[in-house]
């Protein structure tokens, strides 16, 4: 009955597919744009597509980007579908973050402390001022330098650590849950709480932080430390029987501290939301910081009443390629399913009209 | 022949030098060295992922960070020594000639040849960039003065 | 780690073909199956085996090996880079010299049935030696499959495992660069 759509739509297709490769072109007159332009001079975006694809590649995000006219969940989507054609040799050793060449290193909570404060590239303190000699292309200034040589700088909660005022990592663990591998399952650990934050929407996740703030499950965060910079990646591979080190990849990462009264078990400490992502993401960092305290509660004894505490609903929703896959698959034909409503209501119309008149006669 | 234990901290450290170069650097560098010996591919280059994994809370327990694209390569050099590659990103020609200098570099007759004309230079260009980072980084570090501190000069 | 053998010398189009002739061997039960043509694998691996190995297993999967193949292990780590499971009963993959006791292999569940192990067992011949009839899924009607190197009682220890569909083990026989496939699905009867 309603299967008549179904063929007849595979040249409207392709001259669809035709338009917008000219749409996405844009102008002739105007220069095509690098996927190297696009790497070296939209790295923030570059970045977020390469934390919500899920894959650390800047000339494949700089690619997807050009691609999706600048859509940046679509382009997060063709890297997942691309990571999806190879295979994988390997998992790294974790990256230690306390080993990263800092470019920034804030901290809200010590003013002083080993490292100092390192501003690094901030957009932090500039006056949100369109500025027009950007569009007019004039070469930046050369920044700064003084004198330093390249260092560790320590976690900042490890100052706390000394007193026990601050909950301490336990290295312990197993293999971590693997999302690309195992379907989503309930209860979920902080490792594959943590898989799904680093993978999640931005959006998404900072709104869920801000309601943290706004008394949906409050935290009392402060930043204990913000850093940005290149860590190495290490594996192990069997033929060599020792760990290489396969070259460096941006990080940001979010240490979120928040006061804790104690429970039965625990004595009144400081604990803490962890947020990491790929490239320069401050926002998602701390977002996801925040979120992944909020979703300790239960762990703590706290009690689960906000949305950012319901560890069920924040990671089931967090993904937007998920989210703008079942959300836009409702553009897809449905004809039939709609048909069979159609039928329904009709029906139940026929018969509370059927059911009026009966009455009525009696 | 097996790669002997003691030496394993210096193929680590120019295997990460290596990982580093891009092809046309290492392209550039190898003019000034002497032909690299003829291979045969153990496993060709190919690229795949490795999952990138995270510390809960920084030291903690690892979690599954997200994915990194690589490319790896295996080759055998006419002197039976074998040279691997892991290097981050698609480059299939870098992977390469990681894998076939990595086999060179570990002849004890050749070494100092390629350490001296590839290695050496790069690790010097690596560690400068680096150093340059952290001067820039150094120059944004905010300086605090206190009243306490200013009564005191 | 000795590496002074090949794998595929075309990893994809290679193991694409392979994988085309384990399905061939799986859909078609008791048909025989070139696979491995040209590999030249570390003894005791026969060819068929070795590309049965490098196409099915990775580093997602895990395998293990009878102590015969002992010598193939650093090739396989190498060329498959697949992790070694400690037992049989742990293995995704199982290769075997002789039918190994399947009833501590993983059958998978229900709900998935694909986790069950596949072993991967090295005959003496396929096409010649003792004969069994062979039907179920994939074959309009009984057929004949002889093998040497199976044991005497394979009907019942069979039997047994096919009991259990859709759970259960699959059998891939290689000799040399061939192969032929046992499903779960079949029926086998001694003749």
């Amino acid at each position: 009955m309603a299967y008549v759509a179904v063929k007849g739509g595979e040249r409207a297709i392709d001259n669809a597919h035709a338009w917008l490769a000219e749409d996405r072109r844009g102008n002739p007159d105007v220069p095509d744009l690098g996927t190297d332009q696009i790497r070296e001079q939209l790295g923030r975006s570059v970045d977020r597509v390469m934390a919500e694809g899920s894959l650390y590649d800047p000339d494949l995000a700089a690619l997807a980007i050009k691609q999706a006219q600048g859509d940046l969940i679509e382009a997060a989507f063709l890297l997942r579908a691309y990571r999806t054609t190879l295979p994988r040799f390997a998992a790294s050793m974790p990256v230690e973050t306390d080993q990263m060449q800092v470019r920034r290193r804030i901290s809200a909570v010590f003013k002083d402390m080993p490292g100092g404060q390192l501003l690094g590239p901030t957009y932090d303190y500039t006056h949100r001022l369109l500025d027009f000699t950007i569009a007019a292309g004039t070469p930046p200034p050369k920044p700064a330098e003084m004198p330093a040589e390249p260092v560790a700088i320590p976690h900042v909660h490890g100052i706390l650590d000394h007193e026990g005022l601050i909950e301490r990592d336990t290295p312990a663990g197993g293999e971590p849950f693997d999302l690309t591998r195992e379907p989503l399952a309930f209860p979920a650990g902080r490792d594959l709480r943590l898989q799904a934050l680093a993978r999640g929407d931005e959006g998404f996740l900072l709104a869920m932080g801000y309601s943290t703030q706004r008394g949906w499950g409050g935290t009392h965060p402060f930043v204990g430390e913000i850093r940005v910079g290149e860590a190495s990646v290490f594996l192990t591979p069997p033929e060599l029987g020792f760990e290489i080190d396969i070259g460096d990849i941006t990080l940001t990462e979010c240490q979120m501290v928040n006061q804790f009264a104690g429970s039965r078990t625990v004595r009144p400490q400081f604990t803490r939301g962890y947020g990491l992502v790929f490239g320069h993401g401050e926002r998602k960092a701390m977002a996801m910081a925040l979120v992944d305290r909020a979703m300790r509660a239960q762990e703590l004894g706290e009690t689960v009443a906000a949305p950012a505490q319901n560890v069920e609903f924040v990671v089931s929703h967090c993904d937007n390629i998920e989210a703008t896959g079942f959300v836009e698959h409702l553009k897809l034909p449905h004809y039939v399913d709609f048909q069979s409503e159609l039928e329904t209501i009709r029906r139940m119309r026929a018969d509370a009209i059927g059911d009026i008149l009966q009455e009525a006669a009696q | 022949m097996p790669f002997p234990d003691a030496q394993i901290p210096r193929r680590q450290s120019w295997m990460a030098v290596l990982a580093r170069a891009s092809q046309p650097e290492l392209v550039r560098l190898l003019q000034a060295a002497p032909p690299l010996p003829a291979f045969t591919r153990l496993r060709a280059p190919e690229a795949g992922l490795a999952m990138v994994r995270g510390r809960t809370g920084g030291g903690g327990a690892p979690f599954n960070l997200g994915e990194i694209t690589i490319t790896r390569c295996s080759v055998r050099d006419t002197d039976g020594h074998i040279g691997h590659a892991y290097v981050k990103g698609r480059d299939a020609a870098q992977a390469e000639l990681a894998a076939r200098l990595d086999a060179v570099l570990q002849d004890a007759s050749r070494h100092d040849d390629y350490a001296e004309a590839v290695i050496a230079p790069l690790a010097e260009l690596q560690t400068a960039r680096a150093a340059q980072s952290a001067r820039k980084a150094a120059a944004t570090r905010v300086q605090f003065f206190t009243l306490a501190t200013m009564r005191s000069t | 780690m000795s590496l002074d053998l090949p794998g595929f010398s075309d990893a994809v189009l290679d193991a694409q073909s392979c994988f085309r002739a384990v399905l061939s061997a799986m859909s078609c039960p008791g048909t025989i199956q070139a696979a491995g043509v040209g590999l030249t694998p570390p003894a005791p691996l026969a060819p068929a085996m070795a590309a049965v190995l490098l196409t099915l297993t990775d580093v997602d999967t895990s395998l293990h090996l009878a102590k015969e193949a002992e010598p193939a292990r650093d090739w396989l780590a190498f060329h498959a880079g697949t992790p070694f499971a400690a037992s049989a009963a742990e293995a995704d993959f199982c290769v075997a010299f002789a039918l190994p006791d399947l009833a501590p292999l993983k059958t998978g569940s229900d709900d998935a049935p694909e986790a069950g192990t596949t072993v991967i067992l090295d005959v003496a011949a396929l096409g010649i030696g003792s004969a069994w009839r062979i039907s179920g899924p994939g074959l309009a009607a009984p057929a004949t499959l002889r093998v040497t190197g199976l044991p005497h009682d394979f009907a019942a220890i069979w039997a047994a495992n096919h009991a259990l569909y859709p759970r259960g083990v699959d059998l891939i026989l290689c000799v040399g660069e061939t192969l032929a496939a046992l499903p779960r699905s079949l029926t086998v009867e001694e003749i």
